[in-house]
C-alpha cells in the first residue's frame, strides 16, 4: 500500500477516547487482511462511521496497531472474540 | 494489511477471466468456472476440517433440514459436538495456521489468554465451520452463478478471509510479498498457491466493495 489518504495527518485525538474503565481492545497489523475488509469490520462490529473506521484501519496499517474500543474487561473480551471471528488479530489489555 | 487497488486484474485461474462479485437487485452475485469453484470448495473444506475436525466440511449448514439424531446437538455433526462438549483448551494451537485462525487474546499474559481461550475457542471454531459450510452450500461444485443474501455474503467474507489467512501462513505472505515472490521459479509449488491467493484476494475485495 503506497498512497496514504489525508486522514493520516489528523491529530491522534481522533483515536478512541479511553474512559475511566481502562481496558482496551487492540487490533494488530497483519499482511493478509484487506484494508477494505478491516474498514468494513470496524463499521460492522462497532457501528463506527466510515471515516472513523478508515482512520482506525490506517492507524493499524501505519502504526502496527490501534486501540479500537475501550471499556470494561468483559466488553473488551467480547469485542476481541467478535474480531477473531472476522479473522482480525485482536488482543485485550489493561491500559496503564 | 493489503490493498489490491482499483486496477487490480483478476488473476486468471481458468481459461476465462472472472469478473468478481457485483451488486445486483437480488443480492451480490458472481459467476464461477468449474475450476474456480473446485479450488475454492477444496480450500474452504480443508479449513473447515482443520478448525472443526474431520467431517466438518460435510455437515449441513445451519438452518438446513436436520437428519434424525442431530437435533439434540444443535445440528452439529457428532464428532464435532464431542469436541465442543469437552472443556476448551488452555494453550494456543501448535499448528501455525490454527494459531493464526484462533489467536491469543492476551499477548503477554498466558494465564489470561488460556482462560479466554477456554471460554471462547469452541464458539470461534464453530463460527468458522458454519461460515465454511455456508460457502460449500451456496457454491455449486460445477461452478456457475452464485447469488448471496446479506447473511450468506457475510459468511463468505469470513470464510474467504480464513482461507487467505491460512494460505498467508503457509506461503509466508508479508506486506511486500509481491516483490519477494516475483523471482519464483515457474516450477516452484508455491507459484500455484500464490496464484490462488491472489484470486481469493480479488474475490474478497470485490465482495467487500459489492456490499458497501
Amino acid at each position: 500500500m503506497s498512497v496514504a489518504p489525508a486522514e493520516v495527518e489528523r491529530p491522534e485525538t481522533d483515536e478512541v477516547v479511553v474512559p475511566d474503565t481502562p481496558w482496551v481492545t487492540i487490533v494488530w497489523n497483519d499482511p493478509v487482511n484487506l484494508m477494505s475488509y478491516v474498514t468494513y469490520v470496524f463499521q460492522k462490529v462497532f457501528g463506527y462511521a466510515k471515516p472513523r473506521a478508515e482512520k482506525l484501519m490506517m492507524d493499524v496499517h501505519h502504526k502496527g496497531k490501534a486501540v479500537v474500543s475501550s471499556g470494561t474487561r468483559e466488553s473488551m473480551e467480547r469485542d476481541a472474540e467478535i474480531l477473531h471471528g472476522y479473522g482480525l488479530w485482536a488482543t485485550v489489555s489493561h491500559d496503564r | 494489511m493489503s490493498d489490491p487497488g482499483d486496477n487490480a486484474d483478476a488473476p486468471e485461474i481458468a481459461e476465462e477471466i472472472m469478473a468478481g462479485f457485483r451488486r445486483t437487485p437480488r443480492g451480490v452475485s458472481a459467476r464461477f468456472s468449474a475450476a474456480e469453484a473446485g479450488i475454492l470448495r477444496n480450500l474452504v473444506a480443508q479449513v473447515a476440517e482443520l478448525v472443526g475436525g474431520p467431517g466438518s466440511a460435510e455437515a449441513p449448514p445451519a438452518g438446513a433440514p436436520e437428519g434424525p439424531g442431530e437435533a439434540a446437538d444443535g445440528g452439529l455433526p457428532m464428532d464435532f459436538a464431542e469436541i465442543l462438549a469437552t472443556d476448551g483448551p488452555l494453550a494456543p494451537p501448535e499448528d501455525p495456521v490454527l494459531a493464526r485462525l484462533l489467536p491469543d487474546a492476551y499477548g503477554d499474559d498466558p494465564e489470561a489468554a488460556g482462560e479466554f481461550r477456554q471460554y471462547t475457542e469452541p464458539d470461534l471454531r464453530s463460527g468458522k465451520v458454519a461460515a465454511a459450510q455456508t460457502v460449500l452450500a451456496t457454491l455449486p461444485a460445477a461452478g456457475g452463478r452464485v447469488r448471496l443474501s446479506a447473511g450468506d455474503a457475510e459468511a463468505w467474507l469470513r470464510s474467504l478471509n480464513d482461507v487467505r489467512l491460512a494460505l498467508g501462513v503457509i506461503l509466508g505472505i508479508t506486506e511486500d510479498y509481491e516483490r519477494e515472490f516475483s523471482g519464483l521459479d515457474p516450477g516452484d509449488p508455491r507459484e500455484a498457491y500464490l496464484h490462488v491467493y491472489d484470486f481469493l484476494t480479488f474475490l474478497q475485495e470485490t465482495l467487500v466493495r459489492a456490499l458497501r
